[in-house]
Order: C-alpha cells, then structure tokens, then sequence
C-alpha cells in the first residue's frame, strides 16, 4: 500500500472541482488510456483575467486524482502569468508530498495546465498536450525535452528518478542508456546508476532473423495493438529493412500520434539487432 | 456490518486458528534441534516427520518427496535452478509461460541472460495455453518445463494432467508452481507424473516463510543452499520446526475441508461475479477456466488503484493488476498476454475467496461496489460523451 499523506488521501476522497466546463477558454489534455492515467484541465478566466471556474476530469490512481483535485484549488483566482508558474514540486508540496514513484502525477497535472494555457493562448482546438522534439521513450511517449526540463526542476540524477517522474523507461527499458545520456548532458554528472551491460548479440542469419522478428512482433506488439482495434502485418524483410502494414488504428493512445512505427522499429531493435529499419508498406 | 472483509486470499490468507494452535509449543518449550541425538530432539524429529506426512497426504505423495523450503519462491528457484545445474550444462533450453508468477518469470528471465534459451509459451484471450506450441517447443536440448498449475491474479487453470503427459512422453523434466492451486483442487502425484511441485505455507491458511518442494524420487537436483544433512541434502540448514508443524497442520485441515471448501467459494465467487455483472456496465472477465475461488474483474474506463482506495475505505481487501497499484507503469504482464485491451487492463481487479468469508460479505461487497465505479466512471474523461484529443470515445456506460 502507498503511504499517502492525509492531503492525498482527503483531495482523492473529497475532490475539487470536478466537472465539464462547456464554454471554457481554455483546455489541456494528458496522457491516455493506454498509459494508464490522462487529466483534462479545463478553465473560464474572468474580465480582469483571473481563472474564476475550473474543472477536471481525472482517469488515474489515487494521486492522480489528488495532484489534479490539488491543482484546480492552486489555480483558482490566479491570472495565467501566475499560474503558468506552478511547477510540479509545488503541486506535491500542497500535497504534502507523493511517493517517489507517483511524483509522474504531479508532473501530469503541470503539463495539462501548461497544455490549457497554451489553448487558450493559440486557440488551436483540441489543447492536447504535443509532443515537441525527439521521443525518447517510446512505450509512454516521453520526449528530450520532458526528460531534460523534470531533470532540471526536480533535480533528478538516476535513471529510476527520471522513470518515476516523467513515466520515461518504465514500458520496455530499451531507453535507458538514452536517459542516461540526457542525464549526463544536463547535470553534467555521470550517472548515479551503473549502466545496464549490453550482451554482444551473435550474427543472425536471415532465417532466424525473421523468425525473431515475428515472434517478437506476436509477442511485444500485436497484443497490445489487436485488442485496441489495431495490428500488424509483417510483409516482407529484406536485409535490415523490415517491411510492415498498419491494420486498424490506436487512436486513444498518445504514442499513436506520432508514429506506431517507431514502436515497432524499437522492439525489433531491443529484441533482434540494432541494425533493423522499420519500413511501412503504404497501400 | 464494519466487519473487515478479506477478499486477497491469493495474496495470503489467515493462519488457521488450529494452525496457531498447533505451532505454540514450539516457539516455547519444544525448541529443540531435531538432527540432535537425546530425546528431547528425537521427539522434535517425530513431529517433523509427522508434517512432512501431513503434506505428503494433501499431494498424493511419499514423505520422503517432500522438501521444506522457506516458501514458494524458494522451492521454484530450487527446483529450476537445482535441475540445471544437475545437468551440468548438458541441457540449455527452458521452456515456461508468459503467465508465470515472478519466481519463475524472474529465475528464467536470469537464466536467459546467463545464456540459457527460454521459450515463453503465449496464451489466448482467455488466458489458456495451447498445448501443441507446448509439445513443439520441447527440444532435445530441453532441459525443463516450469509452467503453473494456477494463476495467481486469474485463477485461470492450466491442464496439468496432459501438460505432464506430454513432458513424460518426451522424457522432459517437468516443474510446476501449485502455490495458488495446492489446498484449492485436488492434487494427486501418485498419478500424476510431474516432478517437481512447489507450494507455499501462507497461501492455505499455514504460516509465512515455509514452503515445499515436492522432488519426485529419482529426480536429480543440485541444492541452492549447502552446508548440511538436513531435509535430504537437498537443503541444508536446521528445519523451520514451528512453522513446518503449522504447515503440517495447515495441509491436514486443508484435506480435510477441500471438496466442501472448494463448493462454498465458488458459489460465493460466483454471486459475486454475477452480482457485479448485474449492476456495472463495462465490465470484463478475465480468465475462463478457473480455480473456484477467484475473480478477477476488469471496470472499463476506471483505474483499478483507485478502486482500491474507495474498497479500502469500507474495509474491503482486495488487489489489482493495474500499474499503480503494483508500482510499475505497465498493467500486470499477465494481463498483457491474455490480450485484456488498455481500456480494461489498467481496470482490472482480483477477489480470491478462502473458507472464512461468508455470503453476508460477498453481498456487502456486490452492495458498494457499483458506486464507486459509478463515482469514478463520472471523474474519468473518457467517459460522458466528450471527445478526447479531438476524437469521439466510444459511447460507454452512462
């Protein structure tokens, strides 16, 4: 059982501001189904430009619901200047504190205020949250530049504090040397955990290497695909280029807005070479 | 009724009272070493050997089959580790499931990195094996067969009977995980050719920290733990007397109730299901062939940690295979390789029965659950007609 604080445990009984604002001004939407948990923050500024409603929609655990709960009564009165300013540790102070592992809550209720301010701003509809620059954990859809501003913030210094804080590396793994990198790049410190050895993998003759290719895409793709109405189909490998066809979609799922391939290409990177390109047979 | 209601019996379960009963002396006065020479050891020894008889009878087998371990995740380290190392890397292959509980996954997922081949067996939707994938893995290089009998978070059933036909015909050493089954179904291993079976004290009403490997005379096992007589040399150290007494105990009272034990829970199990099937919208099963007394549920649109909490606060025990709840960020591999779709993975939770509970508490239970998934389903935005990231939700359980 986690150990909440009395806070978390009261906002996640007792939540504030839930609801649907029909004629908000502004949106923001995180996260997905797939991932797990997703928040929609949704607000009305009053004439002098304060936040005068706001309402949530939370799909998630208990501090989840508690980071947003906590976040609408931060915002309320506050002009945007001032509630762009909240970060993600203020939200776990109000709380009095979220388990290490669940500080990604706090985190998700930033990035939905930040994703609402900027719907209001732009006026783009939608207000989802976009993912700018390179991806760099593909099983949450967790970008560079994510990973780099949780690192800053928060003072993060291991791979295990970038996964609780951002979700980045808790799908497949097959990201933890980047994160590693990042964490170097920006602290300017080695990291704090020793790097996962790499095992040389043997030469593959083409026989094998499409057999790991299907078993790997049966086994680390298509169930999660298949039963969200999508899949895959392996059409042909020829060298390192692996030919596939999208079936169906995966619309709910954040990571689909940017690529499936790059799902496909990673798994096939982590479980049969480094060298394989992902190639899609477009119809 | 503020009576709690222990609904995690596939996590634990309360030691029986005749259990506690059982084991008292031996934290007291009955403290002596059962490998000594007087009397005052040898009378230690005899109801040593008299446990090791009481577990035997509960699993069809000889006494001198049985191994205490310090529980389930001992006896499969020992008995997948142990056989490997007995065939001195003459055999290299491992076959199991995708399903298997994390003393096995994790043993095997080891010994891959080691350098061993393991083969992962996929399950269907319904989380059941097909058993012709199993026959055509086996490989003469195949050096053991590890698969469950049941499933921790379904209760889905593996056929162990022709699991086991198929090892023996193929002369493969077969290991299975009977943690979740032992005391819930018959087992009988006088019939039944595996040869390896571990079980856990705490899981059928006996204590914490003692197990048993069940080692099918003739079969060759190198120990994990060296450095002495004791338990056949198959693991050295001197015996967990109280708890082996209290395991014995528990075996007994487990024979004894198991064909009625084994109709009270489903029965229980089963209003509970239907119950809920009744009253909530969006609702999944996970699992088919099953123990009798687990459910294992998945609440569409709803985060099963979340669940909990609310269960929680009316003092209901129950767990769940959603991430949070189980502190990773992916929902149980088991339900990942039954193919339970994200919109209900992350949903998903466990009830699992023991004798003790009654049907006042499955009613409680079918009573304040709806709500709470109601309260939930109207904090979720997936749910109540919007769209999310400009693309319409499917119209669901409003």
């Amino acid at each position: 059982m986690w150990d909440y604080t009395k806070t978390v445990k009261e906002h996640f009984l007792q939540p504030r501001n839930v609801g649907y604002i029909n004629d908000a001004d502004g949106v923001g939407e995180v996260g997905s189904l797939a991932c797990g948990d997703a928040l929609r923050l949704m607000f009305k500024l009053d004439d002098a430009g304060r936040i005068a409603d706001v309402k949530f929609q939370t799909f998630g655990c208990g501090s989840a619901i508690a980071s947003s709960s906590a976040l609408t009564e931060m915002v309320l009165g506050k002009t945007l200047e001032e509630a762009e300013k909240i970060t993600n540790q203020d939200i776990a102070e109000y709380l009095g504190g979220l388990p290490e592992q669940k500080m990604h809550c706090s985190v998700m209720g930033r990035e939905a205020l930040e994703a609402a301010i900027e719907h209001y701003r732009t006026g783009k509809p939608g207000g989802q949250k976009k993912l700018e620059g390179r991806v760099t954990c593909i099983c949450f859809g967790v970008t560079e530049k994510d990973i780099e501003r949780a690192i800053v913030e928060n003072h993060l210094t291991s791979v295990e504090e970038v996964t609780n804080y951002t979700k980045a590396g808790g799908g497949c793994g097959g990201c933890h040397g980047e994160l590693e990198e990042i964490i170097a790049r920006v602290t300017g410190q080695p990291p704090t955990e020793k790097p996962v050895e790499e095992k040389p993998r043997k030469r593959l003759t083409n026989i094998q290497k499409i057999q790991m290719i299907t078993e790997t895409i049966d086994r680390e793709v298509r169930p999660a695909l298949r039963k969200d109405g999508g899949d895959l189909e392996l059409i042909d490998v020829d060298g390192n280029t692996v030919l596939v066809a999208m079936r169906g979609n995966c619309a709910q799922c954040r990571v689909a807005n940017f690529t499936l391939r790059d799902v496909v290409q990673a798994k096939l990177r982590e479980f049969v070479s480094d060298e394989l390109v992902v190639v899609e047979d477009q119809p | 009724m503020t009576r709690h209601v222990y609904l995690d019996n596939n996590a634990t379960t309360m030691c029986a009272p005749e259990v506690v009963e059982a084991m008292k002396p031996y934290w007291g006065e009955l403290y002596g070493n059962p490998s000594s020479m007087h009397s005052f050891g040898g009378k230690i020894r005899r109801n040593v050997d008299r446990a090791r008889s009481q577990v035997a009878a509960l699993l069809g087998a000889q006494p001198s089959e049985i191994v205490f371990t310090s529980g389930g995740s001992e006896s499969d380290n020992l008995a997948i580790r142990g056989t490997l190392e007995a065939l001195a890397g003459r055999k290299r292959h491992i076959i199991t499931t995708r399903v298997e509980h994390p003393a096995v996954q994790g043993v095997c997922h080891y010994l891959q990195k080691q350098g061993y081949t393991l083969t992962e067996l996929p399950v269907d939707n319904d989380g059941a094996l097909d058993l012709d994938q199993l026959a055509q893995a086996i490989t003469p290089d195949t050096a053991i067969v590890s698969i469950m009998w049941a499933n921790n978070e379904t209760g889905v059933l593996f056929p162990m009977d022709e699991i086991a036909r198929i090892c023996k015909s193929r002369r493969v050493v077969l290991h299975t995980d009977a943690v979740q089954a032992a005391g819930k179904i018959p087992i009988d291993l006088s019939r039944l050719p595996v040869d390896l079976l571990s079980i856990s004290g705490h899981k059928l009403h006996g204590p914490k920290g003692i197990g048993v490997l069940y080692v099918r005379k003739g079969t060759k096992l190198v120990p994990l733990i060296i450095g002495g007589h004791q338990e056949g040399g198959k693991r050295a150290g001197t015996e967990n007397v109280t708890s082996i007494v209290g395991l014995g105990r528990a075996c007994e009272l487990a024979q004894q109730h198991l064909g009625q034990e084994m109709e009270q829970v489903r029965q229980m199990r089963n209003r509970l299901q239907e119950g809920i099937q009744a009253s909530c919208k969006g609702v999944r099963i996970n699992g088919k062939v099953r123990l009798p007394n687990t459910l294992n549920v998945s609440f569409e649109f709803v985060e099963g940690e979340a669940i909990l909490l609310l269960l929680d606060e009316l003092e209901i025990s129950a767990s769940s295979g959603s991430a949070c709840a189980s502190g990773s960020l992916e929902p149980s591999h088991v339900m990942r390789a039954m193919g339970v779709p994200f919109t209900a993975a992350h949903g998903s939770i466990r009830f699992s029965f023991s004798r003790y509970n009654t049907m006042q508490e499955v009613d409680y239970v079918v009573e304040h659950l709806p709500p709470i998934i109601d309260r939930l389903r109207e904090m979720s935005p997936f749910v109540g007609g919007h769209q999310w990231n400009g693309t319409p939700l499917p119209d669901h359980a409003h």
